[in-house]
């Protein structure tokens, strides 16, 4: 599987290429600006790329996918420039669950998954150009607390317990596939998405990044954050493989 | 005579109107649609508790659509509930607060909301 898809990406996805940069719109020089024509011609309809966050709800409500202003304080970039290649789920019930779900008579609210769109994909060379730029976007690099963990190690165990029994966050995130809420993103792949500082100070305070954004301020001492950071970071997306737990 | 009649009709349509947007501004906020984009993740598109996130969870969110249950809790602990969070009413922490998210005006209106879903007052 790994091979077959490394060797799409190897063949496929360079001819792909060719084709879209005979075809394509003609970009100003510089890697930067030509990244820039790429993200505004290609993203900007779904994503913010310059920022301020939605201040009313009838404005959060009418984007179509996460901002990206300040990517660059979010993301790592080697996650990017695969995940643009191979785009897969991070939002089980998609990007506004509100609209992804049904009504079951009976029955618990499903998501309806005829709903979901899958995102689109780039081709290798793309999706660096798109990476570069988007970490050149540093708005919200001073709500970004730097270096905010402490050197006391993860523990685990106390590290799960929190985020399901003391702080409640499992009802809306996967701690692994098939097991959390729908309504956020998956949190087993946050290591390999995010950086450290970012999810640490998301945490403190969502509202500073997205005032309307439906993941709630759960007011968490230093010590929680701390702990919950970590916990999520130790989260890989293989763990729960139930062959081949060496890694 | 149609003069008048058209008068009439004019003033009507202009203090409808009026009416109409005095009573948007007082309450100012749509809880209806507040409550489907933050709650219904776990109370449920129709308030009754079963939403898309509950099947993980080891306490069910409150049946908003309970009028015994929901009689039962004064309007001041809802608003409470809501902007504090399960905890400050000795209830599950898996309700969070809300106080970070919505200003006073849209809390009470998620109260006379949760009133309206119940059919119900305190
Ligand atoms: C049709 C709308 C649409 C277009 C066009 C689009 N995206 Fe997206 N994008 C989304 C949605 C919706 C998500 C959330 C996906 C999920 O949660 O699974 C997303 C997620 C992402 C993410 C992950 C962000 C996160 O925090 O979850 C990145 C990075 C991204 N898009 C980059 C891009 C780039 C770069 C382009 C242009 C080449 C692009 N997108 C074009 C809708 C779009
Ligand atoms: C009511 C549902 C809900 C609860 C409870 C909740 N979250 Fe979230 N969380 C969300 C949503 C929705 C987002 C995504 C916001 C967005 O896409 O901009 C999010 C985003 C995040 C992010 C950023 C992840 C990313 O991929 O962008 C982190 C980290 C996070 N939550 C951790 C937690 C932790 C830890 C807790 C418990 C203290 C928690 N959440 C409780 C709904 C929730
Ligand atoms: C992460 C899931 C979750 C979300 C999102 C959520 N609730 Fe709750 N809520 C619960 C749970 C669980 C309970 C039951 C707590 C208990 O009985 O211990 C509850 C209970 C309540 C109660 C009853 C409190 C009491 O005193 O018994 C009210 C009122 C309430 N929620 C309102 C809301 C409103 C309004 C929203 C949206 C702004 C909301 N909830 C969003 C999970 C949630």
């Amino acid at each position: 599987m790994v091979f077959i898809r490394y060797m799409t990406a190897r063949l496929v996805l360079p001819a792909l290429f060719c084709v879209l940069l005979t075809s394509g719109p003609a970009y100003s020089e510089g890697p930067l600006d030509e990244g820039m024509g790429l993200l505004n011609n290609k993203c900007a309809d779904c994503h913010d790329l310059k920022g301020p966050a939605a201040a009313t709800l009838e404005d959060f409500l009418s984007r179509k996918g996460p901002d990206l202003f300040y990517a660059g304080v979010k993301y790592r970039k080697e996650w990017l420039s695969q995940w643009l290649v191979s785009p897969k789920r991070i939002r089980p019930a998609g990007f506004r669950y509100s609209e992804n779900i049904k009504r079951v008579s009976g029955e618990d609210d499903m998501v309806d998954l005829g709903a979901l769109k899958p995102h689109m994909a780039l081709s290798r060379e793309m999706a660096k150009l798109a990476a570069a730029t988007l970490m050149s976007f540093k708005a919200n690099e001073e709500l970004v607390k730097k270096n905010a963990l402490t050197d006391a190690p993860a523990d685990a165990f106390m590290g799960e317990l929190n985020f399901d029994k003391f702080s409640g966050c499992l009802a809306c995130h996967e701690i692994e596939p098939e097991y959390g809420g729908v309504s956020g993103p998956e949190v087993y792949t946050i290591s390999e998405r995010l950086q450290p500082d970012f999810i640490y100070s998301y945490l403190k305070s969502p509202q500073s990044f997205d005032p309307k954004t439906f993941m709630p301020d759960k007011e968490l001492s230093e010590n929680f954050l701390q702990i919950l950071t970590k916990f999520m970071l130790t989260l890989e997306e293989d763990e729960e493989d139930d062959e081949g737990e060496g890694e | 005579m149609t003069l008048i009649n058209r008068s009439v009709a004019g003033a009507l349509l202009f203090s409808a109107a009026f009416i109409f947007l005095t009573s948007l501004s007082a309450y100012g906020v749509d809880a209806k649609l507040i409550y489907r984009t933050y709650c219904t993740q776990c109370h449920g598109l129709d308030g009754s508790g079963k939403g898309v996130n509950t099947e993980s969870m080891s306490v069910q969110p409150r049946d908003h659509t309970d009028p015994k249950g929901m009689s039962a809790i004064s309007d001041a602990q809802l608003r409470k509930a809501i902007a504090k969070g399960g905890l400050s009413v000795s209830k599950s922490v898996l309700m969070p607060p809300w106080g970070a998210t919505f200003n006073d005006e849209e809390l009470d209106a998620l109260v006379s909301y949760l009133r309206e879903l119940c059919k119900c007052s305190e």
